[in-house]
C-alpha cells in the first residue's frame, strides 16, 4: 500500500507543481495519473522514489517512510521501484544488454561496479527480461540503434530487473504511435497482473485510461481534481480535468 | 516593414563621434606598436632579408662530399715602378689556371680574372690573400665564380686597399659536388629533436588526460550541483583527509620499509608479487559480495571493514615488490639489450617512480578513503540523532575542522614566505579558523544540508582557471629550475597545463550530457559513484577522445617551442641555430615542424573520425 499525504512542491522558482495531493494505491493496482501538461504528474511520480525532494507532506510505502530515509534506506527502497520514462532515457553508446543491467546497480556493490562486473545470474537474467519484452535478438547492439518502441521495451526490461514491487511509468506511450502505445501498455499490464507489481501510469489518452485502468487520479495545476474509476469519467468531470474549453478526441 | 523612427539628428552625431574615437584609438595603436614600413624600403634591412629568406630556402638537410680546386696567381698591388710583373709557376696546359688582366693595379682599381681548365659547372670565390704567402689564411674582398660547361669563367674584382712590395696572390678555389647527397649532421639532429618533440608531447598529453578526467567531474556544475552533506557530515571529511593521509602514509611506509627488509631478490619479489594479489583478491571476494539483497549485521560489516584494510595493506606491499622487481629486471635488461636498452631503462625508471609516489599515493588513498567513512558517519549521525546533541557536535567538531584547515594554510603560508612569525603564521590563522567554524556552526540549522558540492566546485573553478591563465611556456621555465633542463621539465609544463585546461574542456562536457539517462540510473538506487559510471562516462567517451586528440595537436605544437626557455624537444635546437645566423639549419628544424604538426592534424583528423 502506497499513501501520499499531504504532498506539496514547490520549485526554487516558486512554482507549485504539486499542491496538497492525498490518495492511497493498493498493492497490485493499476492507477493512471492523467492532467494536462505541467498539470504536476511527471513532478508527482518523481517525488514517489525522490528523485525530486518533496517541499512538504510524507509518502508511506507499506508503512516505510519514503520522505525520511536517509541515503542509504533511500537505496533500498528506490531498487524495488521500477521506472518508466516518456523518452525512455536509455544510455545510447551502451549495448542493449547493459542498459538492462543497470536494473541491478542498487543490488550490485558500486567497488564491483567499477569494474563494470555484473554477477552472471544478472547477465542472465537480463537475458531473460529482454525475451519477455521480445527483443533478446537485440541485446548486444547499440542502444540508439533501436527503433522508439524497442527502447521503451528495454526501459521495461530495465525496470524489470529490479524486481520491482512497484513501477512508476511517466508518459511511457506519449512519444510513441498508437500502435506501438497499446503493445507498451499491454507489456505494462502484464507486469501489473501477472507479477502482481503496482503500477503508476501518467497518461494522455483516455481510451488508455480505460482500457488498462483500474483506478484514476486527475491533476490540474498540481490540485488533485478526480479520484475513481475510469469510466466514472464524465463529460463534465472531463471539463474540470482539462478545462472548459477541453474538447474530447479520443 | 515601417520604419516610424525618424533619423535623429542625435544619432547621426553619435555614430560619427563614435567612428572618430575608434580612429583615434586605432591611430594610437599604431603609434604604441611602431607601425613604420619605412623601415621595409632600408636597403640594409631588403639585403638581410633577401639573404635570410634565401637561406631559409634551402633548408640544410643533404650536403654531399666535396672536391675543391684551388689556384693562386701573384699580383702586384701597386705595380712595381720598374714594370715587372709576377709570374706564375708553370703549369701543363691540361691543369686549370687563372689569368688576370692587368697583371697588377692599384688599390680600389677593378681587375678581371679569367679561369680556365676549371670542372664545368662549379662555384666558388675568388679572394685575394694579403702577403706574400699563398697559403695564408687570411683572405679580403670576395667575388663568386661559376664555371661554364667549358670550366670557363670570368669575373671582375675590386683590388683591396693592402700594399705590399712582395707579390700578393688571388686565389680561385672552385668546389664541385661529388657522389650521391647523404644526409647532414643538421639532419640528424633534427631528426633526435623531433622525435624527441613528439614523444614529449605524447607522455604530456597521457598524463594530463588521465589526471584530467576526476577532475574534470568535479568541475561539473551539474552533477555537483545535487551533492549536499549536513554539516558534521562536511566537518568530519575535512577532518578525515590530514589525517588519513598521515596515516595512510605513515602505514604504506611502514610496509615499503618491511618489503625492504625481506630483501630485493628477484625470487622473493616475484612470489610477493603473485601472492599479494591472489590473497588481495580473495580478501575481496569476501568482504564485498557482488550482491547483498539484505543488509549484514554490524559486526559483519566492521569485519569486512578490516579485511579491506588488509587488502589493501597488501596490496601497497605488493606494489612494492612490483617496483623492486621492476628495477631489478630493468638493470639487468638495460646491461644486456643493446640498442633496446631503453626498454630496460623504462622499466627501472616505471619501478622507481612507483616506488616513490607508493606512499603518496598510500597517503591519499587513505585521505579519501578515510574522509568518506567520517563523512559517513556524520550523515548517519545527522540522521539518528537528536538536534541537540548534533548542535553540540557541529560546534566541536567544526571548529577543530576551521583550525585543521586554516592552521595547514598558515604552515603554507610560512613555507611560501619564512615570515617566522607564529602570531602570524599559526595562532592567527588558528583563531579565524575556530571563530569562523564557530560561526558557521551556530548559523546553521544542525540537519540542514549545506551545498558542499558548489563549494567544492567553485574552488575547483577558481583553481583551473588560475593555472590555465598560465602559459604552458612560463611553466616550463619553473620546472627547469625544478627539474633542470630537458625534455622532462618540458613534459611536466605540459602536462600540467594539459590536466588543468583538459580538465575545463571535458568538464563543459560533461555539463552539456542528456540528464535523462542520469535520471534514470538514480532511479534503479544506484549510487554517486555507479551513476557516474553506468550514466555519464557512456555519454562523455566520445568528446573526450575528441579533446584529447585536439590536446594532443595543441601539445605538438608547443613542444616545438617549449624547447625555447630549456623544456627540450626541438625549440632547443631551433633557438640555437637562429642565434648562430645559422638560417640553412634553422629552416631544416621549421620544415621538420611543419611536417610533424601537419602529419599530427591529418593523423589526429583521422583517428577522430574513427572513435566516433
Amino acid at each position: 500500500m502506497l499513501q501520499i499525504k499531504n504532498l506539496t512542491k514547490i520549485y526554487d522558482g516558486g512554482v507549485k507543481a504539486l499542491d496538497n495531493v492525498s490518495f492511497e494505491v493498493p498493492d497490485g493496482q493499476f492507477l493512471a495519473v492523467i492532467g494536462l501538461s505541467g498539470s504536476g504528474k511527471s513532478t508527482l511520480l518523481r517525488c514517489i522514489n525522490r528523485l525530486i525532494e518533496p517541499t512538504a507532506g510524507q509518502i508511506l510505502w507499506n508503512g516505510e517512510d519514503i520522505t525520511a530515509a536517509s541515503q542509504e534506506e533511500m537505496r533500498r527502497i528506490r531498487r524495488k521501484i521500477g521506472m518508466v520514462f516518456q523518452h525512455f532515457n536509455l544510455v545510447h553508446r551502451s549495448k542493449v544488454i547493459t542498459n538492462v543491467l543497470a536494473g541491478r546497480l542498487g543490488y550490485v556493490n558500486p567497488a564491483w561496479s567499477l569494474l563494470n562486473r555484473f554477477p552472471k545470474e544478472d547477465v542472465e537474467k537480463a537475458i531473460k527480461q529482454l525475451q519477455r519484452v521480445g527483443i533478446a535478438e537485440k541485446a548486444y547492439q547499440r542502444a540508439d540503434e533501436l527503433s522508439g518502441g524497442q527502447q521503451q521495451r528495454v526501459g521495461i526490461a530495465r525496470a524489470l530487473m529490479q524486481d520491482p514491487k512497484m513501477v512508476l511509468a511517466d508518459e511511457p506511450v506519449a512519444s510513441l504511435d498508437p500502435v506501438l502505445a497499446h503493445s507498451i501498455m499491454s507489456h505494462l499490464e502484464d507486469i501489473n497482473k501477472n507479477d502482481g507489481v503496482s503500477v503508476l501510469c501518467s497518461l494522455h489518452f483516455l481510451d488508455l485510461v480505460h482500457r488498462y485502468a483500474d483506478r484514476v487520479v486527475a491533476l490540474n495545476e498540481g490540485r488533485l481534481v478526480f479520484e475513481g474509476l475510469p469510466k466514472d469519467i464524465d463529460d463534465n468531470k472531463f471539463k474540470e480535468i482539462y478545462g472548459r474549453d477541453a474538447e474530447r478526441v479520443g | 516593414m515601417k520604419n516610424n523612427k525618424k533619423t535623429s539628428p542625435w544619432k547621426s552625431i553619435k555614430v560619427g563621434l563614435l567612428s572618430l574615437l575608434a580612429m583615434i584609438i586605432f591611430a594610437y595603436g599604431f603609434q604604441i606598436t611602431k607601425v613604420d614600413l619605412e623601415e621595409l624600403r632600408s636597403e640594409n634591412r631588403q639585403q638581410s632579408l633577401v639573404r635570410v629568406t634565401r637561406a631559409l630556402a634551402q633548408p640544410e638537410i643533404f650536403e654531399y662530399e666535396q672536391v675543391e680546386e684551388i689556384v693562386n696567381y701573384p699580383i702586384y698591388v701597386p705595380c712595381l715602378s720598374d714594370g715587372s710583373q709576377a709570374s706564375a709557376s708553370e703549369r701543363s696546359a691540361s691543369e686549370p689556371y687563372i689569368v688576370i688582366t692587368p697583371a697588377c693595379a692599384n688599390p680600389g682599381e677593378i681587375i678581371q680574372v679569367e679561369g680556365f681548365n676549371f670542372a664545368p659547372l662549379t662555384v666558388g670565390p675568388i679572394r685575394f690573400i694579403p702577403g706574400n704567402d699563398p697559403s695564408n689564411v687570411v683572405s679580403l674582398g670576395r667575388v663568386n665564380a661559376e664555371t661554364d660547361s667549358d670550366g670557363h669563367f670570368i669575373v671582375d674584382m675590386e683590388i683591396p686597399d693592402r700594399t705590399s712590395d712582395d707579390a700578393q696572390f688571388i686565389r680561385a678555389t672552385l668546389r664541385r659536388n661529388i657522389g650521391a647527397p647523404r644526409f647532414s649532421k643538421t639532419a640528424y639532429d633534427t631528426w633526435n629533436k623531433i622525435v624527441e618533440t613528439v614523444f614529449l608531447a605524447l607522455l604530456a598529453t597521457v598524463f594530463g588526460t588521465f589526471l584530467a578526467i576526476p577532475l574534470s567531474f568535479i568541475a561539473a556544475r551539474n552533477l555537483m550541483k545535487t551533492v549536499k552533506s549536513p554539516l558534521t557530515s562536511i566537518s568530519l571529511s575535512v577532518l578525515g583527509w590530514p589525517l588519513g593521509i598521515l596515516l595512510g602514509f605513515v602505514a604504506v611506509r611502514g610496509v615499503g620499509n618491511f618489503s625492504a627488509a625481506i630483501g630485493s631478490n628477484v625470487l622473493v619479489n616475484l612470489a610477493g608479487i603473485i601472492v599479494s594479489p591472489a590473497l588481495a583478491w580473495v580478501g575481496l571476494r569476501w568482504a564485498l559480495p557482488q550482491e547483498e539483497i539484505t543488509r549484514p549485521s554490524q559486526n559483519m560489516r566492521f569485519a569486512r571493514l578490516g579485511v579491506i584494510l588488509l587488502v589493501v595493506l597488501v596490496s601497497f606491499y605488493g606494489l612494492f615488490q612490483l617496483a623492486n622487481l621492476a628495477m631489478s629486471i630493468g638493470q639487468t635488461l638495460e646491461a644486456v639489450l643493446g640498442s633496446f636498452s631503453f626498454l630496460g631503462y623504462f622499466l627501472f625508471q616505471v619501478g622507481d617512480i612507483v616506488a616513490i609516489i607508493t606512499p603518496a599515493l598510500g597517503g591519499l588513498a587513505a585521505g579519501g578513503a578515510l574522509s568518506s567513512i567520517l563523512g559517513r558517519l556524520g550523515q548517519i549521525g545527522s540522521e539518528k540523532l537528536p538536534g541537540s546533541t548534533i548542535k553540540t557536535l557541529n560546534l566541536i567538531l567544526t571548529t577543530m575542522a576551521g583550525v585543521t584547515v586554516m592552521g595547514l594554510l598558515g604552515r603554507l603560508v610560512e613555507w611560501l614566505y619564512e615570515i617566522g612569525e607564529p602570531m602570524y603564521t599559526l595562532w592567527g590563522p588558528v583563531a579565524v579558523g575556530a571563530i569562523a567554524g564557530l560561526l558557521l556552526a551556530t548559523l546553521t540549522k544542525p540537519k540542514e544540508s549545506l551545498p558542499i558540492g558548489m563549494v567544492i566546485y567553485s574552488i575547483t573553478r577558481t583553481f583551473l582557471n588560475a593555472l590555465r591563465s598560465v602559459e604552458a611556456l612560463v611553466m616550463a621555465i619553473v620546472f627547469v629550475i625544478a627539474v633542470g633542463i630537458g625534455p622532462f621539465a618540458g613534459v611536466m609544463a605540459l602536462g600540467l597545463h594539459t590536466i588543468v585546461s583538459l580538465a575545463k574542456l571535458y568538464s563543459e562536457q560533461v555539463e552539456s550530457i542528456l540528464s535523462g539517462p542520469l535520471e534514470a540510473i538514480e532511479a534503479t538506487g544506484a549510487n554517486r559513484l555507479q551513476t557516474i559510471i553506468y550514466a555519464v562516462i557512456p555519454q562523455i567517451v566520445p568528446p573526450y577522445i575528441s579533446y584529447t586528440m585536439y590536446r594532443w595537436d595543441i601539445n605538438v605544437r608547443m613542444s616545438t617551442i617549449i624547447g625555447f626557455v630549456g623544456g627540450g624537444g626541438i625549440g632547443f635546437l631551433l633557438q640555437q641555430n637562429i642565434n648562430l645566423l645559422n638560417y640553412r639549419a634553422a629552416s631544416a628544424q621549421m620544415l621538420a615542424i611543419a611536417i610533424v604538426v601537419a602529419s599530427m592534424d591529418y593523423i589526429s583528423s583521422v583517428l577522430r573520425e574513427k572513435a566516433i
